[in-house]
């Protein structure tokens, strides 16, 4: 393709060419400080390509595809490129990738132990978890969390965090001018801006972390801790899984240590400070 | 032209030596995009290839194996589901070359499970699969009449719980194409493997796939159906295969499939011009795993809507199909 790009986001590689410039020039400079893997064999290949003939150079509009691919994937305009280039790696991610549990969680690591941290989108897990990154954690991910199927660790996949809406706002106030992406207004989901995560957050995407406490945060509530079982852990988790049944016995196995060693809990919040109170009491307890 | 690139690792799992990271790319995207990374996987397995190339063939592997682990147990629950009925559950295509330990199956991808039963059975199978949880997916009742009057399979179904899908043949070709072979000698023929499964004779699986890749069809993915052919071909004897072919009304396409599998996979054969159009058509597949050739690829488009039906029935469905919103490619 005319435009590309090699990009490392903890252990997987993804190819990126795109029909257009923008969406790799705003890639290259949000991923400058990510290992450069020019020339480098990728475990993916993301395409952007036009929806059709003309729709290169008339209303550009983008098409995202590329090793796995949907075919029904809505159109998006070129002005949302950097988007759609992390929805194809998503994409890839979420379909292609076999070698961990792929759970749609965050997590941040401290002291060599994990908070994992899954929900639906609009949960918070993304904004907190970026939060909690300026906060003496490390970000180790905003969307997926790596369970590494032998060690029973948590690998990082820290790519840029997708700040939507509200959270841009509370997020931006927090973190250097240069670690935000443009603004992306009016995309299918919201506005969505991105931020670069920590330079600790990229040189240590490698490593992982022994899992030590499972949330289920929900914003937008009164305060409220509850419980959560094993068995209901473990269910919902195969819900927030792409891979939980390609992996079959390996997945089950690596899925049930993680429930049986973390405990769980759910969290309603209603702010980010009444969150991170929330988070330290739980760690402290628990982790 | 990376698709060539793909049927060359095949050809010659050696060569892959040869290749520097922007090679590997793009054989890993064409066979992706062909469907035939866990062939080439499975080809490539025990030779040495590039640190950062090794686990993504390995994933290809497993994949294989779960989709054939996967392929067997559908198998298993729709002979389950046919249990009471005096019909012989005849796998076709991939399920059938795993279920038999064939060398088309290795590594292969397999979709949906397909099946052959006499044409008058047709209603109580039909009523059996959804008794056991199968049901229909096309919604469209132009489409599942379409499918009832001229097809050779019954509309597409699910199952309930097990989200796989089923295809129920009664036939080889679509009722309206110009070749008709000869389905109740293909099940008449059938052999037992095991726990009362059957697949198709030597010289009928051969006779079927290229029926499916030649006589039918735009030649999307047939660079795994050619590769299929190529496994296939040295079971059968060359001149019971004639017969067979003969019988059926695909001699002709039968030849063609032998000089094409020898000409991409084997050692090489003279082709005609219209073969040389085919293989065109087959390696069109960019680095990117891009199809390329746009001409081309929809001119065999076309061909295969004109060999499905006569021109007036064609026009008819095409009109329809374009009311409905839909559009080649």
């Amino acid at each position: 393709m005319r435009h590309e790009l090699t990009l490392r986001i903890g252990p997987a590689t993804f190819r990126v060419g795109s029909a257009w410039r923008a969406p790799i020039d705003a890639l290259a400079r949000l991923y400058a400080a990510y290992p450069d893997q020019r020339g480098a064999i990728a475990d993916f290949t993301v395409r952007l390509q036009p929806t059709s003939l003309a729709r290169r150079w008339v209303r550009p509009s983008i098409f995202i595809t590329g090793d796995h691919g949907l075919a029904d994937a809505a159109p998006m305009s070129l002005a949302h490129g950097l988007l759609a280039a992390e929805m194809g790696m998503n994409l890839q991610m979420a379909l292609g990738w076999r070698r961990h549990l792929l759970l749609h969680a965050s997590s941040v690591e401290k002291d060599g132990r994990a908070l994992v941290m899954t929900g639906e989108s609009g949960s918070g897990k993304s904004t907190l978890a970026a939060l909690l990154g300026e906060r003496g954690w490390r970000l180790m991910g905003d969307e997926f969390a790596l369970l590494d199927l032998d060690s029973g660790a948590i690998l990082p996949f820290p790519r840029l965090v997708s700040l939507k809406n509200r959270a841009i706002d509370v997020v931006a106030g927090a973190v250097a001018a240069d670690r935000m992406g443009p603004l992306l207004r009016a995309t299918a989901k919201g506005d969505i801006r991105h931020m670069v995560p920590r330079a600790d957050a990229v040189a240590r995407m490698t490593e992982g972390a022994a899992p030590a406490l499972l949330l289920f945060p929900r914003f937008g509530h009164q305060a409220e801790v509850r419980p959560v079982g094993q068995g209901e852990a473990f269910m919902r988790l195969t819900q927030a899984s792409t891979n939980y049944v390609a992996l079959g016995e390996p997945g089950f196995a690596a899925l049930t240590r993680f429930v049986t060693g973390a405990p769980a809990r759910a969290i309603d919040f209603p702010s980010g400070e009444a969150a991170f109170d929330m988070v330290d009491r739980l760690w402290d307890e628990l982790a | 032209m990376s698709a060539a690139l793909l049927v060359r690792a095949l050809r010659d799992p050696a060569s892959v030596a040869a290749l520097d990271a922007t090679g590997w790319n793009g054989l890993i995207a064409a066979a992706r995009a062909e469907r035939l990374i866990g062939t080439l996987a499975w080809r490539l397995d025990g030779g040495a290839v590039p640190a950062a190339a090794a686990p993504i063939l390995d994933d290809a592997r497993r994949d294989a194996e779960r989709e054939a682990r996967q392929a067997l147990w559908e198998a298993d629950r729709a002979a389950q589901a046919l249990r009471g009925l005096d019909v012989r559950l005849l796998l076709l295509k991939g399920t059938a070359y795993v279920a038999a330990g064939l060398r088309a199956g290795q590594g292969r991808f397999i979709g949906d499970l397909d099946i052959l039963v006499p044409r008058a059975a047709m209603p109580q199978v039909e009523e059996a699969l959804m008794a056991a949880g199968w049901e229909w997916v096309k919604p469209d009742p132009y489409d599942d009449a379409y499918y009832r009057q001229w097809m050779h399979e019954l509309p597409p179904m699910i199952h309930r719980t097990r989200d796989r899908m089923i295809d129920v043949h009664h036939t080889v070709l679509p009722l309206t194409a110009r070749q008709t072979p000869d389905a109740e000698a293909m099940i008449a023929d059938a052999v037992a493997i095991t726990d009362g499964l059957y697949i198709l004779s030597t010289e009928d699986r051969i006779v079927h796939s290229v029926a499916h890749m030649l006589a039918d069809g735009d030649l999307q993915g047939g660079l795994r159906n050619l590769w299929d052919i190529y496994c296939l071909l040295p079971d059968a004897d060359p001149r019971t295969l004639d017969a067979r072919a003969d019988r059926h009304g695909l001699l002709r396409h039968v030849s063609q499939a032998r000089r094409l599998a020898a000409a991409l996979y084997g050692d090489g054969e003279r082709l005609t011009v219209w073969d040389r159009l085919v293989r065109a058509r087959l390696l069109a597949r960019d680095g990117w795993g891009r199809e390329t050739r746009k001409l081309l690829v929809f001119a065999f488009y076309l061909r295969s809507h004109w060999l499905r039906m006569p021109p007036q029935m064609l026009v008819r469905h095409l009109w329809t199909k374009w009311r409905k919103g839909h559009r080649p490619q």
